[in-house]
């Protein structure tokens, strides 16, 4: 029963990241583009996470908590340069 | 594994799953940004704690013992998507883009956008 909901989650997920991506190419102003990356960061630590209860390891977790931080310091880098024209002032 | 476990694990990776999903689409569908904001910061967090839960619940039952480890991303995340999603708001105001139509309160914009204090008689 657990493999099947592991491939339904990961087709849940992958779909999501796909209309992420979609708003990411299409969006009309670039605050959008800087949603969508911070949403498909968020899809990809839980795609990570299935991962690695799929692969029955521990490993994936790290890398999870690596992309968590990345993704909120990278939004947190590009709002503030495009608010104040720098990021460490 | 125990069955009730794997009961337990599969819901709310399904929940989880769900949420994302919904959290995505509402992304794609609202019309405006300042609309769009709120999918991704409140649905796909929801998401993403259902998913988290389900990680600590398969740890515990590999490694033998309790792990909170995986609690530490979903505190993470409770405390930086708020701040994101305000920074991204900001941004979204600096620009002036503009609301949808309905919007109400529309004039009040360019004083949020000065970080001045509204006028006393301009909320309706």
């Amino acid at each position: 029963m657990l493999n099947i909901t592991i491939i339904a989650v990961a087709i849940c997920i992958c779909i999501a990241l796909i209309l992420n991506l979609w708003r990411l190419l299409k969006g009309p102003t670039i605050s959008d583009r800087i949603l969508a990356l911070d949403t498909m960061y968020i899809n990809a630590i839980a795609l990570i996470l299935l991962y690695g209860i799929h692969a029955r390891s521990s490993l994936y977790f790290e890398a999870a908590v690596l992309i968590a931080m990345l993704g909120f310091v990278s939004t947190a880098a590009l709002c503030k340069y495009l608010l104040r024209g720098d990021i460490i002032e | 594994m125990p069955f009730y476990l794997e009961i337990i694990i599969s819901v709310s990776l399904l929940t989880g799953g769900v949420f994302l999903l919904v959290g995505s689409y509402g992304l794609v569908r609202l019309p405006d940004i300042y609309m769009r904001l709120h999918s991704p910061t409140k649905a796909s967090t929801l998401g993403i704690t259902g998913v988290l839960i389900a990680s600590m619940f398969f740890q515990s039952h590999l490694k033998g013992f309790l792990s909170i480890q995986e609690l530490l991303i979903t505190l993470f995340l409770f405390i930086t998507a708020p701040v994101a999603a305000n920074m991204i708001a900001k941004t979204a105001l600096h620009h002036s883009n503009k609301p949808a139509e309905k919007t109400q309160n529309q004039a009040l914009m360019d004083t949020i956008r000065d970080r001045e204090s509204p006028p006393s008689n301009s909320i309706k």
